[in-house]
């Protein structure tokens, strides 16, 4: 099935209803439509085999989605927060191609053989033109192209076919299942699938999409309460963010129903804040990657409340869970050998379903059954909750044990003077690895050995960091993103070093 | 009639549209309004009327399955006619409908 179709389909049946943009002058379906195709013509004319897109969060990234799908040819929005030279690298790789790219972006950009430039406003105003020329009738294939993070080396680029993305669209989301004064705030960059799937489900389910360019904390408050947004996906540290302007502000989110989270590891202590101060708000968090079309897995509303409010341990933890798996996709925990680990052991994390693509341009992951391996590390409770432990090339192994730094870097964040930490592996000549933690302190002054003691008592002395840096803050990518990479290399240069004992 | 997944069928007799989502493991035809349904590109057959046993209608944005054949299809565009497998008529699946995550 075809991506455009789920346009046309809300485009006929309520083709007066707004689609994108401010109520004072948004979009309507039927002009969402009218504008894609314009677009298609216009893009058609110039060639390229990819629509690739380098631009700010705004009506022209889901009319570039669009239009690049009736030609049947991949969308690939890039990532323009990279270097001018990894920037025109990625581009580089989309050839032959045409970029629409934000007039202010242009001049980032060298010529490069075969990709054909055109500015964001020259392509807005093609959209506007009317035109009877046919589009040629394609067969759908590849929808998007999207560049992975590169946290842990080259961006891969991760298909996604129209088949998967319609998929997950259709078996989620209810066609024009939301009330007509619902508003969604997207504020994760185009060039991350929250920020595609968030188009494809809101023109289904038919709810209002309210882009920001970027995220800034007050600007996302701001547009929140002028537009009366009713839903938002914001990544874990933005969450944090928004509180707090929030709680300077005294003020509140009256029209806010429901605000997911997920692109990484929520701290516990934001979320139990956060449903403490937005009591009438519906929290959900959401577990996916690229390569399965966005959520496998989701932690609901009743979820957390049941959560917070319960004296049983088991249940309370599971605050910390990603909740269960989607009821259309097939998901199981595997050790080392591909066996299936029982409820509570940890292993990798397998996913199957139509949603799932698995595909990188230069490689095809999945296996023959249809079984992807995510690469995330994770275990699943008695009643079906998933756990997600972090990225296994993360996993740090000492001396044979296998150590989630995840589970350490929890321990810490429940200390009351750590206000940020990452735990990661360095190479150590004994024991293969060693923990080594990067925390950054907030009120008061813990030496290296109050906090070893803090998680020794709570974990165990081989989960306990050997090597401790302080620091102001921990790098991050934009999307929050911890880069451990980074860190990594920064942490190997003996200076920032300090023993525990 | 090959129902491969994405293929697009209309009805022959009303203004109903079809997109499948999942294949029949075994043939079958796929109707609606009592005729089976032609490809999307096609010219539909001059003469045919719905039947008045298969007129209870089709919604938009409805997924439609049945489970003997394993067939799964999403009305695109409703009509008067209901959709039917060998004169079987198909029921809607229910939505399962999930907390908003994106």
């Amino acid at each position: 099935m075809h991506t455009t179709l789920l346009l046309d389909m809300a485009a006929d049946a309520a083709p007066d209803r707004l689609a994108l943009g401010r109520r004072g002058d948004g979009l309507t379906f039927a002009e969402l439509q009218r504008r894609a195709r314009a677009g298609a013509v216009a893009l058609d004319a110039l060639g390229g085999e990819t629509v690739a897109f380098i631009g700010l969060n705004g009506p022209t990234m889901p009319v570039a989605i669009f239009a690049s799908g009736l030609l049947g040819k991949p969308f690939a929005p890039l990532n323009y927060r990279l270097s001018d030279a990894d920037l025109g690298k990625l581009l580089a790789r989309t050839a032959p191609s045409v970029a629409v790219v934000d007039d202010d972006m242009l001049a980032r950009l060298g010529a490069l053989s075969g990709v054909v430039l055109v500015s964001r406003s020259a392509f807005d105003a093609a959209c506007l033109v009317e035109s009877d020329v046919e589009l040629p009738c394609v067969e759908p294939d590849i929808g998007v192209l999207l560049f992975t993070s590169g946290t842990t080396g080259e961006p891969k680029a991760a298909i996604l076919r129209h088949s998967n993305l319609t998929s997950y669209v259709i078996s989620t989301v209810e066609f024009l299942g939301s009330d007509e004064d619902e508003a969604a705030l997207v504020s994760v960059p185009p060039y991350h699938i929250a920020g595609i799937s968030a188009v494809l489900t809101g023109v289904y389910g038919g709810r209002r999409i309210v882009h920001l360019e970027a995220f800034t904390p007050e600007a996302w408050v701001e547009e929140a309460t002028a537009e009366q947004i009713t839903h938002a996906m914001v990544v874990p540290t933005m969450l944090g963010r928004i509180l707090d302007i929030l709680e300077a502000r005294g003020a509140g989110l009256p029209h806010l129903k429901a605000l997911s989270y997920g692109g990484g590891r929520m701290p516990q202590a934001v979320i139990e804040r956060a449903l403490r101060e937005l009591p009438h708000v519906d929290f959900v968090n959401a577990y996916g990657l690229t390569e399965t079309s966005s959520t496998v897995a989701v932690l609901g509303p009743d979820d957390h409340r049941e959560a917070i409010s319960s004296k049983d341990e088991a249940v309370r933890r599971r605050l910390g869970s990603v909740g269960r798996p989607l009821p259309t996709l097939e998901l199981e925990i595997r050790g080392p050998d591909g066996e299936v680990l029982p409820a509570g052991k940890s292993g990798e994390i397998y996913v199957r379903g139509e949603q799932v693509s698995g595909e990188y341009t230069h490689k095809r992951v999945v296996q023959d059954d249809g079984w992807f391996a995510t690469n995330d590390g994770g275990w699943m409770d008695e009643a079906g909750y998933l756990f997600v432990e972090g990225r296994l090339d993360d996993v740090i192994v000492r001396g044979g044990e296998n150590i989630s730094p995840g589970e350490i870097e929890d321990v810490l964040r429940e200390h009351p003077n750590v206000a940020d930490v990452a735990v990661l592996g360095l190479p150590d000549d004994e024991w293969g690895e060693r923990v080594a933690a990067a925390v950054v302190i907030k009120d008061g002054v813990p030496t290296a050995e109050d906090l070893a003691d803090w998680v020794r008592t709570r974990l165990r002395s081989t989960k306990t960091p050997d090597v401790w840096a302080f620091r102001d803050a921990l790098p991050y990518n934009e999307t929050g993103k911890l880069l451990r990479r980074q860190l990594r290399v920064e942490m190997g240069s003996v200076g920032q070093l300090r023993p525990a004992s | 009639m090959e129902l491969k997944p994405g293929s697009r069928w209309k009805s022959a007799v009303c203004d109903t549209e079809v997109v499948v989502v999942r294949t029949p493991k075994t043939p079958v035809s796929l109707e609606c309004g009592g005729q089976p349904m032609v490809a999307h590109a096609a010219t539909k057959p001059e003469g045919l009327e719905l039947s008045i046993d298969h007129a209870a209608g089709s919604q938009m944005g409805k997924r439609f399955a049945d489970e003997v054949s394993g067939i799964e299809v999403l009305c695109s565009k409703g009509g008067a006619g209901s959709l039917a497998i060998d004169g079987q008529a198909l029921g809607a699946k229910d939505a399962k409908k999930l907390p908003a995550s994106d």
